[in-house]
């Protein structure tokens, strides 16, 4: 631990507890409280991973979440960022990107071929020959990416909840705890959250030569504990913003959705990195990433290092690195002026050399580009030197850039805070928030100490006010800061580059310099051009240098330039923490368990779950459908009929609605009568259909389709209201069941259970009776949909099973069997009824559907009738017909959607089709072209594999043209 | 996720509610021109700015009326339709 400093006030390490883990292979010792970085570099390990593109040696950079310079993967674990993970006894971690070893990176060459791999390379490069291009794929994708994935790794589940608080505070710095202070004397219930595993922010690293900020901090956390409604909720990250104040908060094992009257966001600022030829080896560091090493985890970042500073917290920072012994080269000041406040003596006290309005030209690489070995300082003024010796050469091993700060406004910006570029200051700063939603501190532009807690306090009182826990006070916000806590551009050029502008992405200067020169010069546009901000960390210290160089080279300056659209998440967050458990929803019906075990093959009908057929052994699908329609048509069937939509609409009105929704005629529809009813969308395409039964002068039943019924229930509750109707509506889908009992023997079977009359004369075809089956109060009525003589029971759900399990008893001497939707389809088809959405798609009109009777174009008004009107008397575009393949036809067998053709040109394509047992032949709909219409026609239809069948068009209904089956006496 | 007030059952979730369309009084269907008809039925106004909209909480089955501004996506206010002002 030969680079591990003496115990600081208020270190993050417990020196007790030391953890062994691995990196690379080898054992390495830490502390307790270390994160894998700090661990490493405790150890004298300086490279820490490899860089994207080039593979060039990385080391500690920024030590926060604005590179992923150090990026590390476990077992099956990849994307560990060892800046912010702490170690744990046992880890054994390795550095991604790499070729071999970490040290020894096979792949490092490519940082020698950097002039051959320029901005948008991969895209100019690897398109032709095309036959080339799996090859090109194969090794690119062997190259690129980060970390491997094991397609083994048993999932993890990552734990989601809600919360709900009144003020969410983001970021426990001194603007966030002293915004938490003063809102809780409101009785507000609030929680700060904060990235980091210790409260306090800068007040834990920075104003240490200041005097006592540990205390300060100490006096706030001792505040924040004597708030019971104050929740302090660390390693939290604040990754999304959503409407409403709704933020995704995630950790290790854990995302929360919570949900805050008000966000107060007092997230601090990044420190922006200096550009210059070389800025990225190991060494050269952010003036805060040093200083958290310092003071957080005792850890000496270098021995010798050159300052480079733009603003007053540089100086702060060689007071700090001298306190801890760290030898101060020089202060290279990127202002003319240099610094006015008393820093400047302090430093220049302690024997430190300040070069005023010079810059860093260049890092001097120490072996395999590992290290520094000294820097090249230029003279603003005199640029380029007249000869090598006017350059200033400095020995050192690490540099220290204090050069600017960005707002961490990933939040802010999500949640639609205008920034705009504060040409005083240098920076971003937020302009306008959304209401409830309140910045305060550093990401508000304030960064005197007194200021950061004052304007906490401001915003603390503000979001009281605001959910309406204490009248609006007059406060008022503390001045931001005056002078420029940012260097407008402290970028130099290199003939050489290697200045980075991304670290994640290896993009350069030159990379800008060329994308803008082809063309990509909006801030969106390069950004996916030279892929500037689109690593790990997103830009977090790229956007604002590649906006400065964009504005540079359009000769414009900073005023109303924009970064590009933040989204979620602010950082990258695990795939397991968005992996949600599967929640679709299924609907059984009441009888699910009978066709269970009868043996249902089950299948989704939208949300339900329908027998499609009953599986019998030693017959195919095929064959149980075929047996289960002639048993129908020869004996009794039953079919379960529970997903119909079911509504009951009573009230003085239901005449005027049924008669302005439906297209048919429902005045004067006798009670104990049902009647088809068809509905239309107000361009007059067919939306539903169903049965509608008059059960008193304002009673109603209607069925809807199983899967309309949702829709017409809603929109007839609509048109209730917009109708201004007296009118009732009950939608019991799901509380009454529904069967249908269907075939010859139907009567017989039905009689003996049920106290309706079912003589003809007394019940004819297409009347409703109530009464009770199997002693469960039951609505009877006579429908045609598949044909044969039937009855629709409709029943209370919980005696479904009741009245199911009775009328199988009584029909088994008949020869009673269930029959699946299969079986209903066919059944169906061989009388020609259409399915809506079956055979009608979003444009299908009555006439084209042969729908024409049950259209009364007479009737004062009905959804869709001015628009049929308008379309009655025009050109038909297609009709649905009905067709037959010949007897001896079988196969292949044509499918539903099958086109069909003419000349080459789509007519129309079928809507339903099958083998039907009763008819021995294919038989089926399709639309075709008006002219190809009529009785006797052939049909070309293509098939799936291309080949044209024929078929013939006929008469509708394929079996029982005069309807007499439905009305027998049986 | 946003929050929506229903006039019936106060602030809830956007998820327990169904978009339903601009509110758009039908004309009269029997003294409109074929294109008049035609324009209600077919376009629809896509202007961002203060719309009134169909919106239905699906818990409840209630259908309201909420004054939408589409620039900043925010709700003004909601309301049943028997409290609308025709003239706005």
């Amino acid at each position: 631990m030969s680079e591990r400093l003496d115990k600081r006030q208020g270190e993050w390490i417990d020196r007790s507890r030391s953890i062994h883990f691995q990196f690379e292979g080898d054992d390495y010792t830490g502390f307790h409280g270390d994160t894998i970085s700090s661990a490493l570099w405790a150890n004298g390990v300086h490279i820490l991973g490899r860089s994207f593109k080039y593979h060039r040696p990385r080391g500690i950079f920024g030590f926060d979440d604005i590179d992923c310079n150090a990026m590390m993967e476990s077992g099956s674990t990849t994307n560990i960022r060892a800046d912010l993970t702490l170690i744990e006894e046992g880890m054994s971690v390795k550095a991604v990107n790499t070729l071999g070893s970490l040290k020894k990176d096979r792949l490092r060459f490519l940082d020698y071929f950097s002039a051959f791999t320029p901005v948008g390379f991969y895209y100019k490069a690897f398109h032709t020959p095309k036959r080339l291009f799996p090859f090109y794929e194969n090794q690119i994708r062997k190259i690129a990416g980060l970390g491997k994935i094991d397609a083994q790794t048993p999932m993890k589940t990552v734990i989601k909840d809600y919360g709900f608080c009144d003020i969410l505070i983001i970021g426990a710095g001194p603007a966030g705890l002293s915004a938490a202070i003063e809102a809780a004397a409101s009785g507000a219930n609030i929680i700060i959250i904060d990235q980091t595993p210790h409260p306090g922010g800068t007040l834990s690293y920075r104003y240490k030569n200041k005097g006592p900020a540990i205390d300060l901090l100490n006096q706030l956390l001792e505040k924040v504990k004597a708030c019971n409604n104050i929740k302090l909720q660390l390693s939290t990250l604040a990754s999304g913003y959503y409407a409403d104040h709704w933020v995704c908060l995630t950790n290790k094992e854990r995302m929360t959705k919570l949900r805050a009257q008000s966000v107060i966001v007092a997230s601090g600022c990044y420190e922006q990195p200096a550009v210059f030829h070389n800025n990225d080896l190991p060494g050269i560091m952010l003036a805060s990433g040093a200083l958290r090493l310092i003071n957080h985890y005792a850890v000496k970042p270098f021995q010798h290092v050159v300052i480079l500073a733009a603003n007053a917290d540089g100086y702060r920072c060689a007071l700090d690195f001298h306190e801890v012994g760290i030898h101060v080269v020089a202060l290279v000041d990127l202002r003319r002026e240099g610094e006015q406040s008393e820093l400047d003596k302090q430093v220049k006290g302690l024997g430190i050399t300040v070069y005023r309005g010079h810059f860093i030209y260049e890092a001097i690489a120490g072996k395999m580009k590992a290290s520094v070995q000294g820097v090249v300082l230029r003279n603003l003024d005199t640029d380029i030197p007249v000869n090598k010796e006017s350059e200033i050469k400095l020995n050192c091993d690490g540099i220290a850039m204090s050069v600017g700060w960005t707002p961490a406004d990933g939040i802010l910006r999500q949640g639609s805070t205008r920034m705009e570029y504060d040409t005083r200051l240098e920076q971003f700063l937020p302009i306008e928030c959304v209401k409830g939603i309140f910045a305060a501190g550093r990401v508000n532009g304030v960064y005197a100490l007194k200021d950061q807690l004052e304007d906490g306090c401001c915003a603390g009182a503000e979001a009281t006010a605001l959910i309406g826990l204490t009248k609006p006070g007059n406060n008022k916000r503390p001045p931001k800061e005056e002078s420029p806590q940012s260097h407008p551009y402290p970028i130099s050029d290199h003939p050489r580059g290697k200045n980075f502008i991304d670290l994640d992405e290896d993009v350069q200067v030159k990379d800008i310099v060329n994308s803008v020169k082809e063309g990509f010069d909006s801030a969106e546009l390069l950004k996916r051009y030279s892929t500037l901000g689109m690593g790990p960390s997103q830009g977090k210290h790229a956007n604002l240098l590649a906006l400065r160089i964009l504005a540079h080279l359009r000769g414009e300056t900073m005023r109303g330039k924009q970064i590009t659209t933040a989204r979620p998440f602010t950082s990258p967050i695990s795939m397991g923490h968005l992996a949600g458990r599967i929640f679709t929803p299924l609907r059984r019906t009441a009888l699910h368990h009978r066709h269970k075990a009868l043996n249902a093959k089950f299948m989704y009908a939208g949300d339900w779950l329908r027998p499609e057929y009953y599986m019998t052994d030693g017959l195919s699908r095929n064959q149980c459908i075929e047996t289960e329609v002639q048993n129908v048509r020869n004996r009794i069937g039953i079919v379960d009929q529970g997903t119909l939509g079911k509504i009951e609409i009573n009230g003085p009105d239901v005449v005027t609605l049924l008669e302005k929704v439906y297209t048919g005629r429902f005045a004067k529809l006798k009670i104990g009568m049902t009647r088809y009813g068809l509905m239309c969308d107000e361009s007059g395409v067919i939306i539903d259909d169903g049965v509608i039964s008059r059960l008193a002068d304002d009673r109603y039943y209607i069925s809807t389709t199983s899967s309309g019924s949702a829709a017409v229930y809603q929109t007839l509750q609509r048109l209730v209201i917009e109708w201004g109707l007296e009118v009732i509506l009950v939608n019991t889908t799901s509380t009454y069941c529904a069967m249908n009992l269907a075939g010859p023997h139907a009567r017989k079977v039905l009689q003996p259970l049920t106290d309706v009359n079912l003589d003809p004369d007394a019940f004819p075809y297409l009347g409703i009776r109530e009464g009770i089956v199997a002693n469960v109060p039951a609505r009877l009525s006579r429908v045609g949909f598949v044909g044969e003589l039937g009855y629709e029971i409709h029943l209370p759900a919980d005696g479904a099973i009741t009245a199911w399990d009775a009328i199988m008893t009584a029909g088994q001497t008949h020869g009673i069997c269930p029959f699946g939707v299969e079986a209903q389809r066919m059944l169906r088809l061989e009388k020609g009824h259409i399915i809506v959405s079956q055979d009608t798609d979003g444009l299908t009109l009555p006439f084209e559907a042969g729908m024409k009777w049950a259209v009364k174009m007479d009737k004062p008004f009905f959804i869709g009738q001015r628009s049929l009107k308008i379309i009655e008397n025009k050109q038909r575009e297609r009709i649905l017909v009905g067709f037959i393949f010949p007897k001896n036809y079988l196969s292949p067998k044509p499918k539903e959607c099958n086109l069909v053709v003419k000349n080459g040109e789509i007519k129309g394509r079928i809507t339903s089709v099958g083998f039907s047992p009763t008819m021995g032949q294919l038989i089926g709909l399709a639309y075709t072209a008006p002219e190809d219409s009529d009785v006797g026609s052939t049909l070309s239809i293509k098939l799936d594999d291309g080949s044209l069948v024929e078929a013939k068009v006929v008469k509708i209904p394929f079996y029982d043209p005069k309807n007499l089956r439905q009305k027998i006496n049986g | 996720m946003k929050i929506l007030k229903c006039p019936i059952n106060g602030p809830r979730p956007i998820q327990e509610f169904i978009f339903g369309g601009e509110y758009r009084p039908m004309p009269d269907p029997n003294n409109t021109s074929n294109e008049t008809w035609a324009d209600y039925v077919f376009n629809r106004a896509g202007e961002p700015g203060i719309k009134r909209e169909w919106w239905y909480h699906l818990a409840s089955g209630t259908w309201f009326i909420a004054e939408h501004d589409t620039v900043k996506d925010v709700f003004i206010k909601t309301y049943l339709l028997q409290n609308i002002t025709e003239d706005e």
